[in-house]
């Protein structure tokens, strides 16, 4: 396998048969399970303090999508959320926005409305979200209503039943006939690493989603345990840069689910940083799918500013 | 600040106490000072003077000796081994206890960095003596006869690369088996181990059991010819090795010896290739190479070399050379300017021989021996980078075709210390470790380490095995 010398031409040629689409995944180099966790564990004890604390805090903040997506959900609680978007810590104005607000597509409109003018872009899932277990109309359709509705990023799911029964193309064309459908839009695919469970199908469906078009591929939907984890969003990042080796192309990564300190989330910009590069540490290129990650890096914010801890009442919840 | 720039984290010096000379530590006192003339401990990494140490003379070494050998026929031999047990074990949770003092200690001294010293050396430190305690009580078991004894005294000298751990490899198993021993430490990397002997008083450990004579290569000799040693047990370089086998040639002492090492690191075309790269950069950059099973000879599979070379500089690149104490350095500083002087030397040899030498930018600290991590290509088995072992931050890249020719070269060295082979293929992995004449055959990994592993070499690498089962043979006669 010679990811790096193979340019857009012959990466064009891979996804042309099913058949050449499956020989490609499966030539790509393997991943040894102990050795991606090792190095992920190394990569957990750099020591970030002071200047590169308070940088990273700020950074992390800007590269949250505020999410919520519960069944309960209502217009209030996205307008809540909204207002959280634009002023985090409502002590502290310096505090950076966050990058998006993510929800379902029946809130799209309520958050469009609530964060005009802000910046913040709104995200919503799609697809039939969070299983992907419908037809390709109704999953195009749920796009396209997202979308309507003013959704500027699409997170969609794979069909991972078709993907662990070895149906590459499958998966190729329904993530490929998305991103048609989401027009400009910023796709976002979901691929559940949780339940794909090997870091050899990690690296795979990192690269078909790559190969089908997606501006992003995101860990997890937060709906299945384990969520986002350090090595798989490793194994990911390393997918990533490969693909912009070989195309000039920058693909996003989104970890989510599960990350709630801004002790994890520094250890994922360490990742970042040391895997991809400087130049995926970016909201452009990096993303936090997370709700309650925002206040502990709000509280450790303060805590650098001002040398105390304040409570969490200090913050609110949404 | 505009960038994501990792800010210094120094770890704090305050927790280590080194006082500013010290004498040696013979039959459980600290004496004033040796008969040889005193020397001083530098910090590799700012030439800074630590402490000044002693240096025994033949007259201290035959004391010492003496205190051992008394305290082998007094206490520690007959003492029951579930008795022993008791002190090891008493010693390994003091070495817990004390870990991120002697953490310090140890980067301070030797110039390795905080995070391997850390979460590597120290916890394998105590991991050593907590299994050693655990077979005082079951030699028997041990597979070496019914009624396994104890050769007596041991007199062991250990190298400046790994201070703390190369101690707990030569101390743990000698006392579970029920020798006493006269340990002399690397002149440069004394410190340590004279913690540890404060460590054994505060075991109440017997006196004599343990004692330490520190100095150079004369108090080595001393230890090593002095008539009343039973098992000599060294860890150094072939040279000295070799002058210790004839030293001993003839008498009745029993010897181990774990000497050089030239690993070759092979990686195959289907290897997972960024663990493959991790691991190259872990075998021959860990404790800046300073290792004898250092994979220092890199043999690629000549269909991926492009892709190998090409990752393996990226990932160098990111590499952070400094501040031994930084928690966020990789690569520390070189342990002497005498080291530092060889490994320049050789290549410089390796440039000469036509060999390309290639670096990441970085900025080497002011002060201090310093060595920028460094991989030459262009390397065959006739250049003198391929064959001697350098001990240092210096990877030097070979390739081959088949399976067949990564082990005639791989096998092709007067050393045989250790092997890496990087494939997905679980039988090649089988049928290459078969092949390979290497103490250790380390597969998809490097430099892993674990008491209950055995660990020596073939030719000139050496005899005898340490850790593990194996590690208590060489402290038995049967």
């Amino acid at each position: 396998m010679t990811t790096l010398d193979s340019g857009v031409d012959s990466l064009a040629d891979v996804t042309s048969s099913e058949d050449r689409l499956r020989r490609f995944l499966l030539g790509l180099p393997g991943v040894d399970q102990v050795g991606a966790e090792a190095r992920a564990a190394t990569l957990s004890t750099r020591s970030i303090k002071t200047t590169a604390k308070s940088y990273a805090l700020d950074l992390a903040i800007s590269m949250i999508d505020l999410t919520t997506l519960e069944g309960q959900d209502t217009p209030g609680k996205v307008r809540a959320l909204c207002a959280k978007a634009k002023r985090p810590d409502p002590a502290d104005p310096t505090a950076p926005q966050v990058a998006a607000v993510c929800v379902y597509p029946d809130l799209v409109a309520t958050a469009k409305h609530e964060l005009k003018g802000s910046g913040i872009n709104v995200a919503s899932v799609a697809t039939a979200f969070p299983s992907g277990r419908s037809s390709l109309a109704i999953k195009i359709q749920d796009t396209k209503d997202a979308v309507a509705s003013g959704a500027d990023e699409v997170d969609m799911v794979i069909d991972r039943g078709a993907f662990l029964s070895g149906r590459y193309g499958l998966v190729f064309d329904e993530i490929a006939a998305i991103r048609e459908a989401a027009g400009d839009a910023h796709l976002k695919v979901i691929l559940e690493t949780g339940e794909l469970v090997t870091y050899d199908n990690v690296r795979r469906a990192s690269w078909l989603a790559m190969l089908a078009g997606a501006d992003f591929i995101k860990t997890s939907t937060g709906k299945v345990s384990p969520a986002a984890t350090l090595p798989v969003t490793l194994v990911m990042l390393e997918a990533v840069r490969d693909y912009h080796e070989a195309t000039g192309l920058h693909i996003g990564v989104k970890p989510a689910g599960g990350i709630r300190t801004a002790k994890d989330a520094i250890k994922y910009l360490v990742t970042v940083n040391e895997t991809a590069g400087p130049d995926w540490l970016d909201p452009e290129l990096f993303r936090f799918g997370a709700s309650s990650l925002l206040n502990d890096l709000l509280m450790q914010r303060t805590k650098l500013a001002t040398g105390y801890y304040p409570g969490p009442d200090y913050f609110t919840l949404d | 600040m505009s960038r994501f720039e990792y800010a210094p984290a120094p770890e704090s010096r305050a927790i280590v106490d080194i006082k500013s000379s010290y004498g040696l530590f013979i039959n459980g006192q600290f004496t004033d000072a040796g008969d040889g003339k005193p020397f001083k401990t530098v910090s590799p990494a700012s030439e800074e003077v630590l402490a000044e140490v002693s240096e025994a003379g033949p007259a201290d070494v035959d004391k010492a000796v003496r205190a051992a050998r008394k305290a082998f026929d007094k206490v520690w031999g007959p003492m029951a081994g579930r008795d022993r047990a008791k002190y090891l074990f008493r010693i390994a949770r003091l070495i817990q206890e004390r870990a991120r003092e002697l953490a310090v200690l140890e980067s301070l001294d030797n110039g390795k960095p905080i995070r391997e010293s850390r979460d590597v050396d120290i916890p394998l430190v105590a991991a050593h003596f907590f299994y050693y305690a655990g077979w005082a009580d079951k030699l028997e078991y041990a597979g070496v006869g019914d009624d396994p004894q104890p050769w007596g005294v041991a007199g062991q000298v250990i190298p400046w690369n790994f201070p703390m751990l190369m101690l707990a490899w030569k101390i743990a198993p000698a006392l579970a088996a029920g020798n006493t021993v006269v340990l002399k430490p690397a002149e440069t990397t004394p410190l340590t181990a004279l913690a540890f002997a404060e460590i054994c008083q505060q075991a109440d450990l017997p006196p004599g059991v343990v004692n330490i004579v520190t100095g150079a290569g004369r108090t080595g000799q001393a230890l090593v010819e002095h008539p009343d040693v039973n098992k000599v047990a060294f860890t150094g370089s072939t040279a000295v090795g070799r002058a210790i086998a004839k030293s001993v040639a003839g008498t009745d002492k029993a010897v181990t010896l774990e000497l050089g090492g030239k690993a070759a690191n092979i990686v195959f075309e289907d290897a997972p290739i960024d663990q493959t790269i991790e691991g190259i950069v872990n075998g021959i950059f860990f404790n800046q190479g300073h290792v004898c099973c250092a994979g220092s000879r890199l043999l690629v599979q000549e269909s991926v070399y492009d892709e190998v070379l090409a990752r393996l500089k990226r990932r160098m690149a990111t590499l952070r050379v400094g501040d031994p104490l930084d928690k966020n350095t990789d690569i520390g500083a070189i342990n002497s300017a005498a080291q530092l002087a060889k490994i320049r030397e050789l290549s410089q040899i390796g440039e000469d021989e036509g060999a390309e030498r290639w670096s990441p930018e970085c900025e080497l600290p002011a002060n201090g021996f310093w060595f920028p991590p460094t991989v030459f290509t262009g390397v065959s088995q006739a250049h003198r980078i391929a064959r001697e072992e350098i001990f240092g931050p210096v990877l030097s890249v070979l390739t081959f075709r088949t399976p067949a020719e990564a082990v005639e070269k791989a096998n092709n060295t007067p050393f045989g210390l250790s092997a890496g082979i990087w494939t997905d293929k679980g039988s090649r992995i089988l049928w290459m470790a078969n092949q390979l004449r290497a103490g250790v055959v380390w597969a998809n990994t490097f430099n892993r380490f674990d008491p209950t592993s055995p660990f020596g070499g073939y030719k000139e690498s050496g005899y005898g095995r340490e850790g593990g089962r194996h590690g208590l043979e060489a402290y038995l006669a049967h």
